[in-house]
C-alpha cells in the first residue's frame, strides 16, 4: 500500500526544524531504527537548508516543498524549491564545495544525503528550481513477531 | 526544539556546551555568542561539550569549522568531547577530525589543554 504525504511550507531557517520533525512523524509509522531517524532528518534539513540559503538566498516569500511516499520498507523522499537552481551540479555535488563560504557553509550536504540514503537524484537548472530525489530501504530487523 | 548554549571560560579556554539542536537556524545565534567572547576575552582553545546535543547537519559543521579558524590564527586548539555517535559520523564524513580534537569528556579535554 502507499501512503504519501506533502508539504509546502515559507523558505525560513524556523521552518527547518518543522520539516524534519514533519517527516519524521510521517516515516515512524514503518517502524524505523533511530539511526534511520536521525538519519532521514538529517537528510530533510539538508535538503531544506539548500533550498532556503541556495535556492532562495533567504528570501521568505519562497516555498519549500516536501513530498514523502512510504511503500512497504521503502521511503521516497522529495525536496523541491522554485528558486535560483544550480549553475554546475557536477561541482556543487563535490565534498567540501561551497558557492557561500563567507556563510560558513561546510559544502557538506549533498554528500550527506548521499550517504545517508541509497539513491540520490538532484535535478535542477539555473532560474528553474532545484528538485531533490532520494530512496532509502529501511532495514528489516524489526523481529517482533518472529 | 532550539539550541541552548552554555558558555564558560576557563583561564584562556572558552568552553561552550550544547544543548538541543544544532542546525542552519540555531547556527546564527552559535556564530554571534562565540564570537562575542572571541572578541572581548584573551582566548586560545575551545572546547566544545556536544553531551546534550541531540541533532546537528552540516551548517554545524560549518559555525564549528569557522570557530576553529578563528582560534587556529593564534595556534589555538579545539576539542570536541562527548559526540553521539550520529554526529560524530558527520565529523568523519567531513574529514573534520584532521584538525580538531576529539575526547570522551570536558575533563579530559580541559586537562589535555592545561587548565583542569
Amino acid at each position: 500500500m502507499k501512503n504519501k504525504m506533502e508539504l509546502a511550507f515559507s523558505a525560513l531557517s524556523q521552518n527547518e526544524s518543522f520539516a524534519r520533525v514533519s517527516v519524521a512523524s510521517f516515516i515512524a509509522q514503518l517502524d524505523p531504527t533511530l539511526d534511520e531517524l536521525t538519519e532521514i532528518k538529517t537528510v530533510v534539513s539538508e535538503g531544506v537548508t539548500n533550498s532556503i540559503i541556495h535556492g532562495y538566498e533567504n528570501d521568505p516569500t519562497g516555498v519549500v516543498y516536501i513530498s514523502v511516499v512510504l511503500e512497504d520498507d521503502m521511503i521516497e523522499l522529495e525536496i523541491r524549491d522554485e528558486g535560483l537552481g544550480i549553475e554546475d551540479l557536477d561541482e556543487a555535488l563535490q565534498p567540501l564545495y561551497t558557492t557561500k563560504p563567507e556563510l560558513e557553509r561546510s559544502g557538506m550536504g549533498f554528500t550527506i544525503m548521499e550517504n545517508f540514503m541509497d539513491e540520490m537524484h538532484v535535478i535542477s537548472h539555473k532560474g528553474e528550481g532545484t528538485i531533490i530525489r532520494l530512496k532509502k530501504h529501511l532495514t528489516k530487523t524489526k523481529a517482533l513477531c518472529n | 526544539m532550539s539550541l541552548i548554549i552554555e558558555i564558560e571560560t576557563k583561564n584562556q579556554v572558552l568552553c561552550i556546551r550544547l544543548r538541543g539542536e544544532l542546525d542552519h537556524h540555531t547556527a546564527v545565534e552559535l556564530k554571534q555568542q562565540a564570537e562575542s567572547v572571541l572578541e572581548k576575552q584573551e582566548i586560545k582553545h575551545i572546547v566544545l561539550n556536544l553531551k546534550e546535543l541531540t541533532f546537528m547537519d552540516s551548517s554545524g559543521l560549518g559555525v564549528i569549522l569557522g570557530r576553529y579558524n578563528q582560534i587556529k590564527k593564534n595556534d589555538g586548539e579545539m576539542v570536541v568531547c562527548a559526540i553521539s555517535p550520529s554526529i560524530k559520523r558527520l565529523f568523519d564524513m567531513s574529514g573534520l577530525f584532521k584538525i580538531i580534537k576529539l575526547d570522551i569528556s570536558e575533563e579530559y579535554a580541559l586537562q589535555r589543554l592545561g587548565v583542569a
